[in-house]
């Protein structure tokens, strides 16, 4: 009696842990949209089949082993094959458990097929669609448009509007990457050579992260993105603030770091449209102060965190491709004034 | 005392016999001498102490690893050192530690005594096994003691493992050590296969083989299947970086995901390698702690059959995130989930065997029970990944790692420390403390629980794998240190069982020949069994050898005892067959590997090392295979020509 | 055990073996925030062999990064992305002039080369001071140098995962360029 408690206990705690799972942002338990949601109807489906399987087997054990009989001795052997009779029963059992497993794999099967059909593709005749190129470290979005001086181009951070099926085009520069925004979908991986399409929908309002899933070198760990799920009226609004040019700097101090920032090693990689920067190793820093991070989503965008990271990349994120810039603390202030007013 | 006990020791008119035989078998001693040795039963416990040393160093490596991310943004290890330890976590424990010791040390030992023969197949293939195993994984670890080991993870996809974004050598070395340790198995498995088709106790047919020989018999086929896949993934990625070929260069016609194919084409029967191996130790110990043979010993053999060929065809499942078309990911799927049948019959089997019989519960049975908690966890979660849209989410996090630490401790590790105090009374002829056994098997069942059980929750947080570090923004902190405080549980029991083998050598209760009362006809001799296994070859009657002894069970005689003569037997039925002479100590072995490990090691640097390689491997090979005339001589007598 | 009696040699040797390999490879090093080797030598290049009188001996300035073959293929994708193969292609030159031959306009050393990217030159070299960071500069000199087959195989770059343009610097024969700033009777063959 008592083990058959312990074993339903144990089991009966996993599955509260479990549940302890469904926990904000990058779940894959906190579904924002209708292809995570598919999904994690799926997962909950397998998961108490699963379990219900789990405490049934070892209830099954623990009882075989609750009614052992104590006295036992290993010095005497079992009497020979050919004195024992066929064990109907138990192949009726065994036949039995194999038929339940085969029918309850089937309808895992059914279900997991006709998930896969459902969050193949959401129909769309007009999708936003946005290319998500994976570099090391740091993600290359680019919303296409029909006419070409209608480019968006950013890093690290998706806009996408409440409600609208969006594609996702994935392929890498370098190595393989895997886009995961689990709020939302599952993975797909970014792949040179290959161009791969992920659908997704967020059907609220919100913030989620994501973050690179396939092993991509030093800094993998450091490598997030963040998808903002905003009304269409305000994704508009953004779309066309990243689309137009910001003007030249007013303030003479923003001037004078415009001055720091083409003179010195930033204009070797970073595009700012309007500056004659147009370099495209790194991300582009147009709209820079219009983004909630920095560096692939591991600081907050502010003006500390900005100095750090043009200071001394390394010591933030070491083995990533910005070198250190010792500037002085002028320049630097200069420069700062500068990229914060790149909204 | 049974009667087939008592053939398998010395009775005293034979001890002339017994003398001579203890010449002709032994292997000489001494420091030199070592290098020498061909005996089945040596070579199987070098095995064993080596890949028990990998499992303590991968141990290490994971320690170090728990460390760094027991807290959010911990400095304890840089990205490059971290990014060396989990490849190097994950290389030691698959390519060093599981293979060599779920597979080759235990069936080297084991499977000879098990069929009832005097020696394994290919006695000098065997040791050269070995030491290839041995460099190749001397060559890893040298590697990364110099900063040279690989850190891009135990698969190394490309084109991250590629000459663009790997420069050096490190991956280079990883690339080698696969071909000395796939070359080991490879050769293993031959013998194993041989040994159990042409080498068994008369009387053995085919459907009297024990399930644990079987296990083995099958995991060879898998490995002579599997193996050439990652060499050859492993070697076409060598070829790249050093001699400018373009297997997985996209943009001249080659493919990343070609290598993926590859790999895993290998990579998932190479977990089922280490896996079957385990449900052959739990169907052993389960019939011997019930006291009843084992419960649906077809359904349990074709059930390790069926699990080896769908094996084959799972590959996929490790690739849905690469957006391969759907319809192909289904078909996986489908493959994925048909392999629980076979592995549900087997548990299925064993539990009937428990509840129709009388269970005893020492150590070995503990170890084997935890297989049913933790293996079938991993299991069960493992048809979550076999869903591709659940997959898709917990890809490439912790869940993962929660899963197959789950499958490969459960179906590994447990059973492996059951055969442990199941096999290691035979092996050194004394038992291990029991009351240790217990401490070392809760705190390692708690810890291992404490360590991978949040891993779960982690991963369907949204914690990928392969990180270094993770911002204390998430809500990953508390499960972290959870998991690295299980660790150190997890480590102070394996020191137990340390201990508990150190102390047992000296203190330990002498075992005698068979102190669980089991079936199978290893424990038909002395322990440790002397240099010729069976003083009297043995003959079989049923499935249990011993306990389906009939009173006058005969033995096999007519081998000569002053050469190394063993008796073939037929396939199907184990009827004598014919008698061949296997041959004495010798030190070829260690110098073919040495010279294949000179071809290996040489052409990570140079290509210029190419021919002389070849040559110096063909010229140890020819000393190798030149016939002896004295063998030779001998073998003319024996023969006998139908005219 | 007898067996494990005799791996106690085999173990002591293993732990020298180790205590040796320890030492580390400097092929392998990997540093991410390196303080460079400074131009400021205060000696400057010496261009011509002619001097009057003896000339005192001098070594050649050696540019750690060259055992480095992190370093050297850090230089090889600076190369790309910094568009040197906008005038230099891939070593075949065009607009500016080959470097995989033996014909150094400015000298070979690891010093000449990163006083040409600092520097400028005439001609049309633009000067990369205060745009280049000095550790790129030198990780750049460096795989120019590995262009022509200066460097140990084992630490130039292999092939890349690009359209096939050249042999790989890791399969580039060594060019012999003179050397200019070591006198006559301590040049290298």
């Amino acid at each position: 009696m008592k083990r058959r408690l312990l074993f339903g206990t144990l089991a009966l705690c996993f599955g509260i842990l479990f549940l302890a799972s469904c926990h904000g942002n990058q779940s894959a338990l906190n579904s924002a949209g209708p292809q995570a949601a598919r999904i994690e109807r799926l997962w909950w489906l397998i998961f108490s089949i699963i379990l219900a399987v789990y405490v049934i087997v070892l209830l099954w054990l623990g009882t075989a082993l609750w009614r052992r009989k104590t006295t036992v001795s290993l010095n005497t052997f079992p009497p020979p094959q050919k004195d024992l009779k066929p064990e109907r029963g138990a192949t009726l059992v065994v036949g039995g458990a194999i038929g339940l497993t085969v029918l309850l794999l089937f309808v895992i099967l059914t279900a997991s097929v006709l998930t896969g059909h459902a969050i193949a593709n959401l129909n769309s005749k007009n999708p936003i669609s946005i290319d998500i190129v994976g570099h090391q470290w740091w993600w290359e979005v680019r919303y296409e448009a029909t006419q070409a001086d209608q480019t968006v181009v950013t890093a690290n951070e998706i806009h996408i509007p409440v409600g609208q099926p969006v594609v996702i085009k994935t392929s890498s520069a370098d190595v393989i990457h895997s886009f995961w925004a689990p709020n939302l979908h599952g993975k797909r991986d970014l792949i040179p050579g290959y161009e791969n399409a992920l659908w997704i929908q967020a059907d609220r309002e919100g913030t989620f992260r994501g973050q690179c899933a396939e092993f991509c070198g030093h800094q993998h760990a450091h490598m997030a993105f963040f998808v903002i799920a905003e009304p269409l009226d305000k994704f508009n609004a953004w779309l066309a603030n990243q689309v137009s040019t910001p003007p030249s700097p007013i303030d003479p101090l923003a001037k004078q770091g415009e001055q720091v920032f083409l003179t010195h090693t930033c204009v070797m990689c970073h595009t700012i449209r309007g500056s004659g920067a147009g370099a495209k190793l790194g991300p582009d820093l147009t709209h820079l102060a219009s983004r909630t991070t920095i560096a692939a989503g591991t600081l907050p965008n502010n003006r500390g965190n900005l100095a750090g990271w043009i200071l001394d990349s390394q010591s933030i994120k070491p083995g990533n491709k910005m070198p250190p810039n010792p500037l002085k603390s002028d320049d630097l202030n200069a420069l700062l004034t500068y990229l914060q007013t790149l909204h | 005392m049974t009667p087939v006990e008592q053939a398998g020791t010395a009775s005293v008119v034979e001890v002339d016999s017994l003398q001579r035989l203890e010449q002709t078998w032994k292997d000489p001693g001494g420091f030199w001498g070592w290098f020498t040795h061909v005996n089945h039963r040596s070579i199987g416990k070098r095995f064993m102490v080596t890949a028990f040393a990998f499992f303590l160093a991968g141990g290490v490596l994971a320690a170090l690893m728990r460390l760094q991310l027991s807290r959010p943004e911990n400095h304890f290890l840089g990205p490059d050192l971290y990014n060396q330890i989990f490849t190097m976590h994950g290389s030691t424990m698959m390519f060093l530690f599981a293979v060599p010791m779920m597979f080759e040390a235990l069936a080297v030992y084991l499977v000879p005594l098990m069929v009832g023969n005097r020696n394994i197949c290919f006695p000098r293939l065997n040791a050269y096994s070995y030491y290839i195993y041995l460099f190749g994984g001397l060559l890893l670890y040298a590697g990364f003691f110099t900063n040279t080991g690989p850190d891009v993870g135990w698969f190394a996809y490309v084109p991250l493992s590629g000459p663009d974004f790997t420069p050096g050598k490190r991956a280079d070395i990883w690339a080698q050590m696969i071909t000395f340790t796939e070359l080991s198995a490879l050769a293993v498995a031959i013998e194993v296969i041989c040994t159990t088709f042409k080498m068994r106790a008369p009387g053995m047919s085919l459907n009297r083989i024990p399930l644990f020989v079987w296990a083995q018999t099958i995991v060879a086929f898998m490995v002579i299947f599997a193996m050439p896949a990652v060499m050859l993934s492993s070697t076409m990625l060598l070829l790249d970086r050093t001699v400018n070929t373009h297997f997985y260069n996209p943009a001249e016609g080659g493919d990343a995901i070609l290598y993926q194919h590859l790999f895993w084409f290998f990579g998932h029967p190479e977990v089922y390698i280490i896996f079957i191996p385990g449900t052959g130790i739990v169907s052993t110990i389960i019939s011997t702690f019930s006291r009843r043979r084992i419960f649906g010993y077809t359904a349990i053999l074709l059930s390790m059959v069926g699990t080896a060929f769908v094996g084959f065809g799972l590959w996929v499942h490790h690739m849905f995130a690469t957006g391969l078309p759907q319809m192909g990911e289904s078909f996986f799927t489908a493959a994925s989930l048909m392999v629980v049948i076979a592995t549900g019959t087997q548990v299925f089997c064993w539990l009937v065997t428990m509840w129709t019989g009388k269970v005893v519960l020492k150590s070995p049975m503990l170890f084997a029970l935890a297989f049913f908690f933790i293996f079938i966890m991993g299991g069960l979660t493992g048809v979550l990944m076999a869903s591709v849209p659940v997959d898709l989410q917990i890809h490439d996090t912790f869940f993962i790692v929660a899963h197959f630490h789950y499958v490969l401790i459960g179906g590994a590790v447990f059973p492996l420390f059951a055969a442990l105090y199941y096999w290691m009374p035979k092996i050194t002829g004394r038992l291990l403390n029991e009351a240790a056994a217990k401490w070392h098997f809760w705190l390692f069942f708690i810890g291992f629980n404490l360590t991978f059980f949040p891993m779960h929750i982690l991963g369907l947080r949204g914690m990928p794998r392969r990180i270094y570090t993770y911002p204390s923004a998430m809500p990953w902190r508390n499960l972290n240190l959870l998991a690295s405080t299980g660790a150190v549980l997890m480590t102070v029991a394996v020191l137990i069982f340390i201990v508990n083998f150190f102390w047992h050598v000296k203190h330990g209760e002498i075992a005698g020949n068979n102190p669980w009362g089991a079936a199978t006809l290893e424990w038909a001799t002395t322990s440790p069994p002397p240099v010729y296994n069976f003083a009297e070859l043995p003959t079989v009657n049923g499935r249990d050898a011993l306990w389906d002894a009939s009173p006058q069970q005969p033995i096999v005689t007519g081998l000569d005892d002053d050469c190394r003569q063993v008796l073939m037997t037929h396939v199907m039925d184990a009827d004598p067959d014919h008698r061949d002479e296997f041959p004495g100590p010798t030190p070829i072995p260690i110098i073919a590997a040495i010279a294949t490990s000179i071809f290996f090691i040489g052409t990570i640097f140079t290509a210029k090392a190419f021919f002389p390689g070849i040559i110096l491997t063909g010229i140890a090979l020819l000393i190798w295979y030149w016939p002896k005339r004295q063998a030779s001589l001998r073998r003319r007598k024996r023969e006998i020509w139908q005219r | 055990m007898r067996e494990l009696r005799a791996l106690r040699p085999a173990i002591l040797a293993g732990s020298v073996f180790i205590f040796f390999l320890l030492l580390g490879c400097a092929r392998e090093q990997r540093n991410f925030r390196e303080a460079t080797p400074s131009n400021e030598t205060g000696e400057g290049v010496q261009m011509s062999d002619i001097a009057p009188g003896h000339s005192a001996d001098r070594k050649p300035n050696a540019n750690p990064y060259e055992d480095s073959a992190y370093a050297v293929s850090q230089g090889k994708q600076l190369y790309e992305m910094y568009n040197c193969v906008g005038c230099h292609f891939h070593g075949g030159g065009g607009i500016g002039p080959p470097l995989m031959d033996n014909k150094w306009i400015y000298g070979s050393e690891p010093q000449n080369v990163y006083e040409t990217i600092v520097e400028g030159r005439p001609n049309g070299m633009p000067s990369f001071r205060g745009k280049i960071p000095e550790s790129q500069v030198w990780e750049i000199v460096a795989y120019v140098r590995s262009m022509s087959g200066q460097l140990p195989k084992d630490v130039s770059p292999g092939r890349e995962d690009h359209m096939y343009s050249k042999r790989p610097e890791a399969s580039t024969p060594k060019e012999h360029p003179p050397q200019t700033n070591v006198p006559e009777g301590q040049r290298q063959k």
